[in-house]
């Protein structure tokens, strides 16, 4: 079972952020669902997963990239032809 | 193992040299263009784009596991490492966890005690570049990143060690040969900026393990090792504890940093990659042809040419002038040889690295040329070093190249001799300027001459350097030393 | 191009497109002129795209999924952007950041989801055609509560490339019309090898539906008409189906005893996948702007935060908690041999039977807001989602009614045979009409 503090930590792992006054409900209904996924302790069998296809691979070749003015177009800020992100503490 | 011992293990990621990219057709040649101009939805990570493996990526891999005597395994695949960063577009690299492509190999290198030592290979495994970032503003909080994304998908290939490496210098020799390897096994380019980088794990026998991420160039290797195993030992001296960390090497002063960077617990929850299908591809590494490698080319090298083990090493270490060597001595192997063995991994790598020049510069034509004069007997070695002087720094500094002979004309280099033969006259001071200078430094140096006749030995020398100087280099030495000799016994006579 | 365009300005009282292109152009081929709806998580160049979230309010995709290209080509008029549950995860569409879709069979119900946009803007008679995606029910289960009909194809025969991916190993885009003829027609313009999909096979379909089911053995699964399944929607599937005995089939009772853990397989599955795919949305390339003055893991958490709906937030973190450290073998690996033991009962089954029937949905569509526990909303997809783990192709054509709303018949076939899955449902459908 999840407790409060580990709501908020797996919150915090996936970088979606709980607000205080959903974490409550939140953890509770959490907790059911996770309940409700114990039911796989019970499933048995081997991991001898079919795999049907493999190698599948292209050759070395070039394609067209996008123009730069593609790529930036989306970006909420943009600077010399780099696209800004926030700061990363080095 | 002794206590106190130092131990190494190297993690290595080298850039493939293939055309394209790892999952997507963008061109890998991005280093002199524009930020975001190698990019397309696949490598930007655009929601719904998806990875297509390159073929080759896998190719140049397999060579690798096959020189290092790896084991492929049957089956392999591509799993999701996820962290946030803003260089990692999609917020998880594609790169292989519990299946990676091949596994427990070696290199062999020459140990410090002399010898040749095996660093085993844990595995081998294929994964994505991310993008670059770069750092901007001043103040605290105005601080922000750029990114560009031409770096994300490259594809890198992983060689992890087993922690076999008991120093500094094992560690440079094991990097060293590993970055000949892949580029004899014409996979990799060290030339390309930013083409390797290093994580290295250093521990001293007893005391925890640290990681030293981010060198990103040979000699930084040697000089981090060395910082982190000083820090280390410094602080077990002074009884205190290594902390079990992740540190950053900071190439610019030569030191190994605690990461203050948030990088979040390690857990990257890794599982395996859904848009990819796994590999089959064991029964591919039969068909795979290797080249000569590092150390076959050295055993011909020393079988073919004669070379001794030490210039053999140097001379193999690297593709290029290895390739170069070849070049070189292919009109006259016989003759050349035993010359080009001295002259190029002695005397031509020592003036290379002072000019910072790299072997592509030096015109194999023209040098062999040069050690033709110098077999012939045309000009000495001294000249010889002077002409090869000149040729590099015209090659430096952009100017119209000579070749060796009109250097040697242009600056009167040709060896001062005698010969009977052509003169026809035999001991004329008039016409045999070796004579003439003979001559001219007994009579300059008469305090030697009585040295001499005293039975001095230096006296000899002193005047056969004097010989020298006055004839600028340009006579053999064996034939001054005959010609002053006859002189001597002449005047005693 | 031809430089043809047709008006598109519809009534759209129920909410069911999010974009709309009123001046929509379009080429000559087999769709030449016809007006097709997108589900909005179909990335469309040009074209806003955004999954019906906040997240991707703005995003302009630069390039068409492989599927619009198909459509694009086949001359087909792409008309607009459908609503649907937030990057897919719903049944009922209210999951949708822009407001949900209504059911046109009555306005107080839900249409079902996540393709409840595409499913109304048929069902309400503005468009014909629609494409849909299908994870766990997608598609199927508006098709039933709408009362048209939606097939999910085997898995791999549609190309994903260009799908906003919400789960790789369980999504197919797939077709959604008026009538089986329409689903075919649209699946066979979408059907085929994709070279930028690792996952695609190479099965084009090139079908024309058949009546005729003489011979046809169909498996009736215990688990598809036991508790959990309202008994009026049983009495009409099982009316159906003895229809499809009058033409021609018999009947053969099984079972699927992996569907007592099918679901928590399917929510485990999905909820991992997702939490890694929409961990690139951070503000940086596209989406909402990340605040660049805070450090980049405040402000990846402030944009996704409030980027992201509840119902999305939380099958991230169920997803972040089943992959974290630990966690992997009790979770992920352990739905992974689920999965096989679904693929294997239905092997089993189908070695037997030809195709197999039950009800699309355990209930008819609920009424606005009725499911506001999150648990209870995921148990009404127990009987669309073994499909999707078992990769297999299923269809959802309408049969009746019951408590007033339509009623799905849902029939499954074996990997690749979608055809005769079309077969049976245009030769129920043929019949009843």
């Amino acid at each position: 079972m999840a407790t409060e503090q580990e709501v908020r930590h797996i919150a915090g792992l996936a970088d979606v952020g709980i607000n205080t006054e959903e974490l409550a409900r939140f953890t509770h209904q959490f907790n059911a669902i996770l309940d409700y996924f114990d039911i796989l302790d019970r499933v048995s069998g081997d991991t001898a997963v079919t795999r049907d296809r493999y190698n599948v691979m292209r050759e070395d070749e070039i394609e067209p990239s996008l123009p730069q003015e593609e790529v930036l177009r989306n970006a909420a800020a943009t600077e010399d032809g780099f696209i800004k992100a926030p700061r990363v503490m080095e | 193992m002794a206590e106190g011992q130092v131990i190494v293990g190297l993690e290595v990621h080298c850039q493939l040299d293939t055309k394209s990219k790892l999952f997507c057709g963008c061109s890998t040649d991005y280093r002199n263009d524009a930020p975001n101009t190698h990019v397309c939805p696949v490598c930007l990570g655009l929601p719904g784009a998806m990875p297509v493996l390159n073929k080759r990526s896998i190719e140049y891999a397999m060579r690798v596991a096959k020189a290092l005597n790896c084991s492929v395994l049957p089956e392999s695949e591509f799993s999701r490492k996820n962290y946030f960063y803003p260089d990692l577009d999609k917020a998880y690299q594609i790169t292989q966890y519990d299946k990676p492509l091949a596994e427990g190999g070696y290199l062999e290198i020459e140990s410090d005690e002399g010898g040749e030592k095996r660093i085993r290979i844990t595995r081998i495994h294929v994964e994505e570049d991310p993008g670059r970032l770069v750092h901007r503003g001043t103040t605290e909080s105005g601080k922000y990143s750029l990114v560009d994304y031409n770096r994300a998908g490259i594809p890198l290939i992983e060689i992890v060690s087993e922690p076999d490496m008991r120093s500094p210098k094992e560690a440079r020799k094991f990097l060293n040969k590993l970055r000949a390897t892949l580029e004899y096994l014409s996979v990799f380019d060290s030339e390309k900026e930013g083409s390797l980088r290093v994580d290295a794990n250093i521990s001293i026998k007893g005391s925890e393990r640290v990681e030293v991420k981010n060198i990103s160039s040979y000699k930084g290797v040697e000089k981090a090792l060395l910082f982190e195993i000083t820090r280390q030992k410094s602080l077990l001296r002074r009884g205190q504890k290594v902390d079990r960390e992740t540190r950053h090497y900071l190439e610019a002063r030569g030191v190994t940093q605690s990461s203050r960077s948030k990088e979040q617990e390690h857990d990257y929850r890794y599982f395996p990659e859904p848009d990819l299908r796994p590999l089959h591809v064991q029964s591919w590494v039969e068909g795979i042809v290797l080249p000569e490698l590092p150390d076959a080319r050295r055993e011909r090298f020393i079988a073919q040419y004669g070379c001794s083990l030490n210039h053999a090493r140097t001379l193999t270490g690297e593709l290029r002038l290895a390739n170069f060597f070849e070049k070189v001595v292919a009109a006259d192997p016989t003759g050349l040889s035993t010359l080009a063995d001295t002259w190029i991994a002695d005397t031509l790598i020592g003036e290379l690295n002072y000019r910072a020049m790299s072997i592509d510069a030096v015109d194999a034509t023209g040098f062999t040329e040069l050690l033709t004069l110098l077999k012939q007997c045309i000009i000495t070695d001294n000249s010889g070093i002077e002409v090869l002087r000149v040729m590099l720094d015209q090659r430096r500094d952009n100017q119209s190249c000579e070749t060796p002979s009109a250097i040697v004309d242009r600056l009167n280099l040709r060896k001062v001799s005698f010969d009977t033969a052509q003169s026809g006259i035999e001991g004329n001071p008039d016409i045999d300027p070796l004579r003439t200078s003979i001559a001219e430094v007994l009579m300059e140096h008469p305090a030697a001459v009585e040295d001499f006749r005293k039975g001095r030995k230096g006296a000899f020398n002193f005047l056969i350097g004097q010989l020298m100087k006055k004839t600028r280099g340009c006579a053999d030495p064996a034939e001054l030393n005959r010609l002053l000799q006859e002189e001597l016994n002449k005047k005693e006579a | 191009m031809s430089g043809h365009e047709i008006t598109f300005e519809p009534d759209d009282r129920y909410n069911a497109f999010l974009t709309t292109c009123s001046k929509a152009p379009h080429g000559h081929g087999k769709l030449a002129g016809v007006a097709v709806a997108v589900k909005d998580n179909i990335s469309t160049k040009g074209i806003e795209t955004t999954c019906a979230s906040k997240i991707l309010k703005g995003y302009i995709p630069p390039y068409d999924a492989h599927v619009v290209e198909l459509l694009r080509n086949s001359g087909a008029a792409i008309v607009g952007k459908t609503n649907m549950d937030e990057f897919g995860m719903g049944t009922t569409t209210e999951n949708s950041a822009f407001g949900p879709t209504l059911n046109p069979c009555d306005t107080g119900r839900v249409p079902g989801g996540s393709s409840g946009g595409s499913a109304a803007a048929i069902a309400a008679g503005m468009v014909r055609m629609a494409l849909g995606t299908d994870t766990g029910g997608s598609i199927r289960c508006p098709a039933a509560f709408c009362g048209i009909v939606g097939l999910k194809p085997t898995y791999g025969r549609v190309s994903r490339y260009g799908l906003i991916a919400y789960a790789n190993s369980l999504e197919q885009i797939g077709p959604m019309g008026r009538t089986v003829t329409d689903v075919s027609t649209l699946l066979g313009v979408i059907a085929g090898h994709d070279r930028r999909d690792s996952t695609s096979h190479n099965k084009p379909y090139t079908h024309t539906p058949k009546a005729g089911i003489k011979g046809l053995k169909i498996g009736i699964p215990q688990e598809y008409f036991g508790a959990g399944v309202d008994m009026a929607v049983a009495a009409v599937v099982n009316t159906a189906i003895g229809r499809l005995e009058e033409l021609g089939a018999t009947t053969v009772p099984c079972s699927i005893p992996s569907m007592e853990y099918a679901l928590a397989a399917y929510y485990v599955t999905c909820t991992c996948e997702a939490s890694s795919n929409l961990a690139r949305f951070d503000g940086v390339r596209y989406g909402p702007a990340a605040d660049t003055k805070k450090s980049w893991h405040d402000a990846f958490r402030d944009v996704r935060r409030a980027g992201f709906g509840t119902e999305v937030r939380r099958r991230i973190m169920l997803g972040t908690y089943a992959l974290s450290s630990g966690y992997y073998g009790k979770y992920y690996a352990k739905a992974q041999i689920a999965r096989e033991n679904v693929k294997r009962d239905f092997a089993r089954i189908f070695a037997d039977v030809d195709v197999i029937a039950g009800p699309t949905m355990p209930t008819v569509a609920f009424r606005l807001g009725e499911k506001s526990d999150p648990l209870s909303m995921y148990l009404s997809d127990i009987l669309t989602v073994p499909v999707n783990l078992a990769g297999i192709p299923a269809i959802s054509v309408p049969c009746g009614k019951a408590h007033g709303m339509p009623v799905g018949l849902q029939i499954m076939g074996r990997p690749g045979e979608d055809e005769r899955v079309i077969d049976v449902a245009y030769t129920y459908e043929q019949a009843v009409t």
